[in-house]
């Protein structure tokens, strides 16, 4: 690392393998919760999981983030090797992650590098489907290399949150993934890289209290859910009811603390216009192209 | 025995032989009776009891005595340990934040900044320091002070008493967890030196909001977790009273985060916790400050900054080949 020298002292324990994915056979239909419009399978994905008739978004996968977001082919996914642990002894914890590995969800971030129309990005997605996209030690380890990534090949960064916040079985360690993320957001502000975080429904608590908020550009998925505290833990303190529309991304962009709300069929467009409007003087954008012989294959695998 | 002692669940036996002991001083001062043997051998007894219950308390315990309404809060630890403090108030673009103090004293003959949550002695004070939850504008003051600092070169000295920042609409619209973040971040790169001591709750995100340091100590009994024990219980297993089970889970005191790395020192209480005798603890952190200033007082702006970001990027446990 360049442009901080550093030690590395991490627990390195041995890897179970893993087995390969199994594909869950799904109907034909959808049912819109939004609107309870009957969506055809094939029609929703065309429209990247967005319903035609009222514009709900359906929550999505981190692979289905990267095909929409990312040229084809383009994304080479990195730190696939880690894995979380129980470090506290937690109750039911190992249970819950071993449950979860036997399901092929051992990321809890996707990330790596690809590009959106060319331009070259480190990028990394939350996985709500492991403990609600809960942040462990794995998860800020992994979304710190991606910051990381970015400040050592000079390239933005673009981080896809979908989070209910710190995770409660890792304990203070899933605290200080707070402060480690935020310390690394902080040296790639330096730098002058760009960061856009970009917060899908949900993104809340410990996370949003970390890196989500700390994008140069903080844009948001249309009614997401966005904040610091639960409504629940809030309406038992207030004891009041809370107001509608409360917390979600049209209200945080009403209250000044988003940037944009964008439709996700725009998202890619948008995300290339930032990156291109913000990378040119302070980035190396022609730097992955020597390391993306492999991609293709790598690609293959990830985003069938 | 004084009149606002408070007295804990597992600390009647200690207060059951202590009205003893009261008792028949009373018995000797007004009928002249010696009951001097008696006594010694009572307090003989107050003594191994306290060193049976204070000596093996659980975590759940030591969260009670971190909450005891009697706790020293940030305000008397400036006044035993600091001179000259001046309080600053506000962020300078919404309010004061009452639940959040801070300003500039002297430490013996250096000038510091303090910065630190504070609670309230009674209802009324309470009400006014919101509990010391602060808002977002206390966390915006906080990083205001630090800055202040940052430009005056002198040490910053963090006081983390929290149960955490406050859940509420304001809140919320004012951005919470932005002016927590953005405290994360500001703190990576402070140039001077800075100290987080947590004296009674460390409140997850609301504690950690001035608590990237280059060092965190905590004080015996104090507490520092990502969830209340209290939320933790409800989310596992639906049922609040299970706290006690989801303080031992959590790994929350002292003890617990030097072991995970977490924090750099405990500090030692005097027996029965730190409203014991408050001149004790005050001088067992006047040793902490004093031993960290020298420390880290003579570190390069550079060297400060590295050595805070090395100290948080390693923290965390997971398995990689
Ligand atoms: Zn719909």
């Amino acid at each position: 690392m360049s442009w901080f020298k550093k030690k590395e002292e991490y627990t390195v324990l041995r890897p179970k393998q893993v087995a390969k994915k199994v594909e869950i056979p799904e109907g034909l239909w959808t049912r819109c919760e939004e609107c309870q419009t009957i969506i055809y399978n094939k029609d929703l994905e065309t429209n990247l999981n967005v319903c035609s008739k009222c514009g709900f978004h359906f929550k999505i996968n981190p692979e289905d983030r990267i095909r929409y977001t990312l040229d084809d082919g383009s994304f080479h996914p990195e730190d696939q090797q880690l894995r979380s642990i129980d470090p506290l002894k937690f109750p039911n914890y190992q249970k819950k992650i071993d449950t979860l590995h036997r399901q092929n969800l051992e990321k809890e971030v996707l990330s790596g590098v690809g590009k959106i129309n060319g331009i070259p990005t480190s990028i990394a997605i939350m996985d709500f489907r492991f403990i609600g996209g809960s942040m462990g030690s794995l998860v800020g380890e992994k979304v710190t290399r991606a910051i990381e990534r970015g400040i050592e090949r000079r390239i933005p960064v673009i981080i896809f949150s979908q989070t209910g916040g710190a995770r409660m079985h890792e304990g203070i360690l899933s605290l200080m993934q707070m402060a480690k993320t935020s310390c690394a957001i902080k040296e790639l502000h330096k730098q002058g890289i760009p960061y856009i975080s970009v917060l899908t429904d949900p993104s809340t608590a410990g996370v949003m209290a970390s890196y989500a908020s700390l994008g140069d550009v903080v844009i948001a998925e249309p009614k997401a859910y966005i904040g610091f505290a639960g409504a629940r833990v809030i309406e038992q303190t207030i004891r009041q009811p809370l107001p509608p529309g409360f917390q979600r991304s049209e209200f945080l962009l009403k209250h000044g603390m988003l940037d944009k709300v964008v439709d996700r069929r725009e998202m890619k467009n948008t995300l290339f216009t930032l990156l291109k409007l913000f990378s040119g003087k302070t980035c190396d954008l022609g730097h992955i192209s020597a390391a993306q012989t492999d991609i293709m294959d790598v690609n293959d695998n990830i985003c069938k | 025995m004084a009149p606002n002692e408070i007295w804990l669940d597992f600390e009647k036996p200690i207060a059951a032989v202590k009205k003893q002991i009261e008792d028949l001083r009373a018995l000797q001062e007004a009928q002249e009776v010696d009951t001097s043997s008696e006594i010694v051998s009572l307090e003989a007894k107050v003594l191994k009891l306290q060193e049976e219950i204070y000596g093996n308390l659980t975590p759940w315990q030591r969260i009670k005595l971190a909450r005891h309404p009697n706790r020293p809060y940030t305000l008397d630890y400036v006044e035993a340990l600091f001179h000259d403090f001046i309080e600053l108030h506000g962020d300078r673009r919404f309010a004061d934040d009452p639940a959040m103090i801070g300003g500039p004293a002297f430490f013996d003959n250096q000038p510091v900044m303090i910065i630190g949550q504070q609670k309230g002695r009674d209802t009324k004070e309470n009400i006014l320091r919101n509990f010391g939850m602060p808002q977002p504008e206390g966390y915006r003051k906080a990083l205001r002070l630090m800055k202040i600092a940052d430009k005056f070169k002198i040490p910053v000295i963090c006081f983390i008493d929290t149960p955490g920042a406050y859940p509420g609409i304001g809140a919320e619209e004012r951005g919470q967890a932005e002016a927590i973040a953005y405290n994360l971040q500001e703190m990576e790169s402070l140039e001077v030196p800075t100290l987080g001591i947590v004296i009674g709750e460390g409140g997850s995100g609301g504690a950690l909001g001035i608590g990237v340091c280059n060092q965190i100590m905590m004080l015996e009994n104090a507490y520092y977790s990502v969830i209340s024990p209290e939320g933790a219980a409800a989310i596992l297993w639906r049922d609040a009273a299970k706290a006690p089970e989801a303080a031992e889970a959590l790994k929350i005191t002292a003890q617990h985060l030097l072991e995970l790395g977490v924090i750099d020192k405990v500090i030692a209480e005097p027996l029965g916790g730190a409203h014991q005798n408050i001149t004790d603890t005050a001088n067992h952190i006047h040793e902490a400050i004093s031993q960290f200033l020298q420390e880290f007082g003579s570190l390069s702006p550079e060297d400060l900054i590295r050595q805070r970001y090395e100290k948080f990027r390693k923290m965390g446990q997971f398995q990689e080949n």
